[in-house]
């Protein structure tokens, strides 16, 4: 820390001549009782509130810092999933808001549960949500090791590569419609440049067999950074000495690898995959412009059905109770996830 | 990828110039695959109508404002006559319209979209980050009870699906008169973004020394003023990074902007989608509108470049 930046701590007292900083520390005055700067201060009202404030105590602080947030999170997320609860044994519909109010005790959990359709929408969500973390820790992790090769103008690359991921989902889903049309867009061209099909011989987006792997591709496309960085950070945790030790030991660049750099990332590489996971139970934005759900239901991942029970059809009581078996799965699977993490960790 | 390993026999530390040279390829290939995408949007804004809708698309082509204008302006189609009726045009737009048969009627809703977007998002990430400092400053110097319960409560708000809050959401703000206004998404950002900017800010401020603050208790600072004239100063590139981070989610959000607003507090992601055209999706409009919308955000990405790691891991990993 340079010497510059710490001047605040070393400057004398005559910062109090300041008129602004006057006013500041009359109404900041609390904790550690100096004598002199309350008497120093000329401002009457502000040695009046002074006097009022030099009772709030570090514990005072630490307070009325946190409550705002914990209040602002209590009003935002727990009232309203409170709320969510217990609509979720009614038979709201939003729709016909004018029809009395009913409880209908776990009737919309055993519909959820019991819906064939609900099951399959899991199933490809889960489809999605494994397909895409696979595929995004094997180019995640591979773009890693080559970028810490070092090679020059690898920062300017790897900045390059970072920038799909910061963009937004919906707007980069919408347009990867028009690069996925099968006459116009130059996706289905590239394509048959390598491989030959003809270019308007298939449709990413509009074939049962082939939009699954859309919504995997353009998100892989996004989120393999995501990996990546993580697994970078990795990489880069590992102290020299543990290859320079391999080394004497005249150990294989593949031992190496499995037995240093592998386990050395692993927890990084978990990490990545936790959040990823999440984020994908989430998904509801760039399927939601790129196939919303389509053909038929072959994309629809659950969140894009909540929103439809919840949105269109304006079943609340129902999408309710659908939504808190998803809050309960998703924290249930982070909670065994983060356990088996910190086994790792230990390791 | 075998290969790239088998170098590191060779030297642990430096990669042999064999092996660099191969992943320095790859590495590249990669980008430029990944970015072609990103270019062919910004290409699109600058093609006519009919060329951005070519069979087979076209590589090569007669660039054009056209887009943008159609971004910025309602038109409407008029016979030649009216138009050789009229005054003549007064500007290169007015110009550019009427070669297609058509006069400007008006402005488009692109531009109060788009103010929306700024005053949400520096609205929420103002909130988020006043908030997330005093909070952040909370856990890091002083013994909050339960502080790990807490800290991990304010993250698990991250994990909710939107779709799912925005349900209980909905109903609070009509019974709040909250639906579609400004008000209501900088207070739902806020609240999403303020853990986010606990997190981080904690790591941040976690890391400035205590001895500083200390020093100035000594000297006669009082907690407050430590805070305003030590840590503040100090955390300054780790709150301008959280603020960052902040208005990016904002700026891209698009679940709550589209279950919660459909006119005056919309935003620019549940807008863009639907630049329509005479007969479907106005594919140059559109891609000039999400030049314009993704530019910032490319730009925010290279300054936040150290950073980076830090905000989309919530502070958990720190190079």
């Amino acid at each position: 820390m340079s010497s510059e930046k710490r001047s605040p701590v070393l400057a004398p007292r005559g910062d109090f001549s300041d008129p602004k900083a006057i006013a500041m520390s009359a109404v900041n005055l609390p904790g550690t009782p100096i004598e002199g700067i309350a008497v120093r201060t000329p401002v009457r009202a502000g040695l009046q509130i002074a006097k009022y404030t030099r009772s709030l105590s570090d514990r005072s602080i630490a307070w009325l810092f946190t409550l705002p947030t914990v209040a602002l999170l209590l009003a935002i997320n727990i009232f309203p999933l409170l709320w969510m609860i217990r609509l979720s044994f009614t038979n709201l519909n939003l729709s016909m808001a004018y029809l009395p109010l009913r409880f209908v005790g776990l009737d919309n959990y055993t519909d959820v549960l019991t819906d064939d359709d609900i099951w399959d929408r899991m199933q490809t969500t889960a489809h999605f949500v494994v397909s895409t973390v696979v595929l995004e820790v094997v180019v995640g992790f591979g773009l890693a090791l080559l970028i810490n090769r070092q090679f020059r103008t690898h920062s300017l690359w790897t900045t390059i590569i970072l920038l799909p991921m910061m963009l937004s989902p919906a707007v980069v889903g919408n347009f990867w419609t028009l690069l996925f049309q099968p006459q116009i867009g130059p996706f289905n061209y590239v394509v048959s440049l390598f491989t030959g099909i003809a270019p308007n011989s298939f449709s990413m987006i509009g074939e049962v067999a082939l939009a699954p792997w859309t919504i995997v591709l353009v998100d892989t496309w996004m989120w393999a950074p995501y990996v990546m960085l993580i697994c970078l950070a990795g990489l880069r945790s590992i102290p020299d000495y543990i290859y320079e030790a391999a080394e004497v030991d005249r150990a294989s660049g593949w031992r190496q690898f499995w037995s240093i750099t592998l386990p050395m990332v692993m927890p990084f590489l978990m990490l990545a995959v936790l959040f990823r996971a999440i984020e994908n139970f989430k998904m509801f934005d760039m399927v939601n412009l790129l196939t919303s759900g389509g053909p038929g239901s072959t994309t629809e991942v659950i969140n894009i059905t909540l929103k439809r029970a919840a949105f269109e059809k304006w079943q609340t009581g129902y999408s309710s109770a659908l939504a808190i078996i998803l809050f309960v799965t998703v924290f249930g699977a982070a909670n065994i996830y983060v356990k088996a993490l910190n086994r790792v960790k230990q390791r | 990828m075998t290969a790239a390993i088998g170098t590191t026999a060779h030297s642990v530390v430096e990669a042999s110039p064999r092996a660099k040279t191969l992943a320095g390829t790859i590495v590249i290939f990669y980008a430029i695959v990944t970015i072609l995408p990103l270019l062919w949007i910004v290409a699109t804004a600058f093609k006519s109508q009919s060329d951005a809708v070519a069979y087979p698309p076209k590589l090569i082509f007669q660039p054009t404002l056209e887009g943008y204008v159609n971004l910025f302006t309602v038109r409407t189609r008029q016979t030649p006559d009216f138009i050789a009726s009229l005054p003549p045009a007064a500007t290169w737009y007015d110009k550019l319209v009427r070669s297609h048969d058509m006069v400007i009627a008006g402005p488009s809703k692109v531009v109060p979209r788009f103010f929306n977007s700024l005053i949400i998002g520096f609205g929420s990430t103002f909130l988020a980050v006043l908030l997330g400092t005093l909070t952040a400053y909370a856990f890091s110097r002083f013994r909050i009870p339960l502080a790990d319960d807490l800290l991990f409560f304010i993250l698990s708000t991250r994990m909710m699906p939107p779709v799912a809050v925005a349900i209980p959401i909905y109903i609070m703000y009509r019974y709040l008169n909250l639906t579609d206004t400004k008000i209501g998404m900088i207070i739902l950002y806020t609240a999403v973004n303020v853990s986010l900017a606990v997190w981080l800010l904690k790591g941040f401020i976690d890391e400035i020394p205590r001895e500083y603050e200390e020093a100035a208790l000594v000297d006669g600072y009082t907690r407050l003023q430590a805070l305003r004239k030590v840590i503040l100063p100090q955390a300054v590139t780790g709150i301008a990074a959280t603020a960052i981070f902040c208005l990016i989610f904002s700026w891209n959000e698009y679940a709550f902007a589209v279950l919660l607003t459909s006119g005056d507090a919309q935003t620019m992601p549940p807008f863009i989608p639907f630049i329509i055209g005479e007969g479907g999706q106005d594919w140059p409009a559109v891609a000039a509108a999400t030049t314009l919308f993704l530019l910032p955000i490319v730009l925010f990405t290279i300054l936040l470049r150290k950073h980076l790691l830090r905000g989309i891991t919530f502070g958990a990993v720190r190079k």
